[in-house]
């Protein structure tokens, strides 16, 4: 087979191809800068932070940081103020992420149906997760509030310290919280709700079976999938939630996780031990999205 | 027109570099209050005189510690000076983060110019070491404002003497205190007796607690051997918190997290018959268009305790060069001048609390306003918190153990500061002072 060469090139009068970029170095071109992005900003502080852990390293100090192995994991796993830390944000959780699951997947019920302004109330429902969590606790901090607040006067309760009480503080953020994000399981419900066969609720009612039935043995096994995505995204957001807690009310009782971090890190400016929390933390929130993540599996194989 | 575009760069070059051999600048980091404002308002003067732009800049307070270290340890030159909080000095000075003034401090004899607690507190460490890291710039301290009109009232003032045996004035002891807030304690008619610091989020909590703690003959601890055992859990410790909590339940609905701005507004709304605060914050509560009770409000110094000490908690803070500072040669230019006699006049002029002792002790700084004489005499009265590196741990250690007392009724004083003293034992010994 005769090879072509420039020079022997058909004497048609066109310009010779211009070289230009292969698929594979477009693709790369387009890949390599969001993976430079990812390791400058995501892997190499991970990574850092790891082996800032295993020190007893203080930013606000000019001292090296020491290697110290596991002392810091091991102190703070024995700090008994840290487990209570712990043991507010795991009740902050269970209280909001319910709260959240069951007015969310209620409104998605409610709105599962034709309704006259569906779409605008719709919309109108989503609002308060659009809005950004320090201007969320600013405004429920006046809501909240024993002299002025609209709560306690339209509920009649008089001067009723909502964020003041030891006992009920949490469960004042934890409503703020399940205000703020009943929306995105109500969403994620209306998804799914949409997707259940009619013709199943349509056998439901030839066989005479009751609403509670219908929703027991139909409803909820078919939207159980989309509601537990649902549920393992809230429960890792519940799980860091700082904002809320730091601005509402800043006292012991609703001391979660990540405001104990940020008083050690930002504060006392224990860097190494920081660092150690925080992986503690991540390895917490990576154990409890596995356990769901298992449970998802098995109710999606039903 | 090659040589039209290199004029032009060149004319641009030029113009830059004129700009930066004429504009001197320096930056002074500040908390968010009003005694900053009326430092920008002193240091526009320098810049009359010098031509060298001076510019204040300020964050809130409860963010002010948390922005100054973030900049010192990422060893930022964004500012030239700080005016940091007393109990930063080790921390900043250990951390390399402050230029060491003492040969300034000496060659000035800034020693004898400021009132000795300044000296003490804003500027030395450590304690007694001749080692000086700031110049006193804001003296301050807590004290107490009151409503005139409640207290010189008639009925008042029979009512309480029928109830209590003695005249109806401004307190002189924590007992007299205590009384009268809970005189005037009447949440029906929308008055309530006191307003103390409850905000646990930095160190109002603490200095609340420490005016009780001391004048009840209390102290932190030994601030040579740092034994705190016997100390911050003594007998009158363990009075002082519980006075501390009794007054707690005085204060207006909701008076959980509160610090300065709210304890002014306990005066301003007509809420308290006594608020405690920083003197700093009291120029406020005269003006007319910030407190409708401007004409009525008086002030007094932190009253006795039972044992007839008096002292009062320390606020205020010095102004340090910062390490990073690319105009090193400038600040300590600017700090020649701040400590000049007729600056430290203009200065208590402007607002600002002088740490000068002439200016303190001059007659015309004690009758220049109703608090300024009840300032004076708490100025020599005053301890603080502990300086030492770790000592946002030894605050947050505190705050954690009294909130819950004094705000939510949780465990004994005797429960509450033996728990804190073991929590600071740790804390030492962690950091190995006191071995």
């Amino acid at each position: 087979m005769a090879t072509q060469t420039l020079a022997q090139a058909p004497a048609t009068g066109a310009a010779p191809r211009a070289r230009g970029l292969s698929d594979l170095a477009i693709r790369n071109l387009f890949i390599i800068p969001t993976i430079i992005f990812l390791i400058v900003f995501n892997i190499f502080p991970l990574l850092y932070s790891l082996g800032y852990s295993f020190t007893d390293f203080r930013a606000s100090t000019n001292e090296p940081a020491n290697f110290v192995g596991l002392d810091n994991y091991r102190t703070l796993l024995a700090d008994p103020f840290i487990w209570k830390n712990f043991t507010i944000t795991a009740k902050y959780v269970i209280i909001s992420v319910t709260g959240q699951v069951i007015v969310g997947f209620g409104l998605a019920m409610l709105l599962n149906r034709e309704i006259p302004f569906k779409g605008l109330l719709t919309t109108l429902l989503m609002l308060p997760m659009m809005l950004s969590m320090a201007v969320v606790g600013l405004f429920w901090k006046l809501l909240y509030d024993p002299n002025f607040g609209i709560i306690n006067y339209a509920f009649g309760l008089g001067t009723f310290e909502w964020l003041a009480d030891p006992d009920i503080a949490l469960y004042a953020i934890a409503l703020a919280d399940i205000w703020m994000w009943s929306p995105f399981v109500m969403l994620l419900s209306l998804a799914g709700l949409s997707a259940v066969p009619k013709h199943l609720y349509e056998a439901a009612a030839i066989d005479r079976a009751s609403g509670l039935y219908t929703f027991f043995r139909i409803t909820l096994p078919l939207v159980a999938p989309i509601l537990m995505i649902a549920i393992i995204f809230r429960t890792m957001e519940a799980f860091k939630t700082f904002d809320l807690a730091y601005i509402l009310a800043s006292q012991p009782t609703t001391e979660v996780i990540s405001i104990r971090l940020y008083k050690m890190a930002f504060q006392e400016w224990q860097t190494g031990m920081s660092c150690a929390l925080a992986y503690i933390v991540l390895i917490m929130v990576l154990a409890i999205t596995n356990i769901y993540i298992k449970y998802l599996n098995k109710v999606k194989e039903r | 027109m090659r040589g039209k575009i290199a004029g032009v760069f060149a004319g641009i070059g030029l113009s830059f570099t004129a700009s930066t051999a004429f504009a001197q600048e320096l930056t002074i980091f500040w908390a968010e209050w009003d005694p900053a404002n009326y430092l920008q308002e002193l240091v526009n003067e320098y810049e009359a005189e010098t031509g060298v732009v001076v510019t204040v800049e300020t964050t809130p307070w409860a963010d002010f510690q948390t922005k100054a270290f973030t900049e010192f340890n990422a060893k930022g030159s964004a500012y030239d000076l700080i005016v940091g909080d007393s109990q930063w000095l080790g921390a900043a000075s250990e951390g390399g983060h402050y230029v060491d003034l003492t040969e300034f401090f000496n060659e000035n004899k800034v020693g004898e110019i400021m009132a000795p607690a300044t000296v003490k507190y804003y500027a030395e460490y450590p304690g007694n070491s001749g080692k000086y890291w700031a110049i006193p710039a804001e003296g301050d301290a807590v004290g107490w404002s009151y409503r005139k009109d409640w207290f010189e009232d008639p009925a008042e003032m029979e009512a309480f003497k029928a109830k209590y045996g003695y005249d109806l004035a401004p307190p002189a002891d924590w007992k007299q205190l205590r009384d009268i807030a809970e005189f005037f304690h009447r949440p029906d008619e929308g008055r309530y007796g006191i307003a103390i610091y409850t905000d646990n989020s930095y160190d109002a909590m603490a200095m609340g607690f420490e005016n009780a703690l001391f004048s009840f003959g209390g102290e932190l601890g030994d601030p040579v051997t740092y034994q705190v055992d016997g100390f911050i859990n003594s007998d009158k410790a363990i009075a002082a918190l519980d006075a501390y909590r009794e007054l707690y339940g005085f204060t207006p609905p909701g008076w959980s997290k509160t610090f300065f701005v709210e304890n002014n507004q306990a005066i301003t709304e007509g809420l308290a018959a006594m608020s405690m605060n920083y003197f700093a914050f009291f120029p406020a509560l005269l003006n007319e268009s910030t407190n409708p009770h401007a004409a009525n409000t008086g002030f007094f110094a932190n009253p006795a305790g039972p044992g007839g000490d008096q002292f009062a908690a320390l606020g205020g803070q010095g102004i340090s060069i910062v390490s990073y500072s690319e105009n090193q040669e400038e600040a300590m230019k600017f700090l020649q001048w701040f400590i000049k006699d007729e600056t430290q006049k203009r200065w208590a002029e402007l607002g600002g609390y002088t740490a000068s002792a002439a200016v303190l002790e001059s007659e015309e700084f004690r009758n220049a306003t109703p608090y300024n004489e009840a300032f004076y005499q708490t100025m020599f009265k005053v301890k603080d918190f502990w300086a030492v590196p770790e000592f946002a741990e030894l605050l947050g250690q505190m705050n954690n153990r009294l909130y819950p007392h004094i705000v939510g009724g949780e465990g004994t004083s005797k429960e509450v500061l033996d728990a804190l003293a073991a929590d600071w034992k740790a804390t030492f010994a962690k950091y190995g002072r006191g071995q």
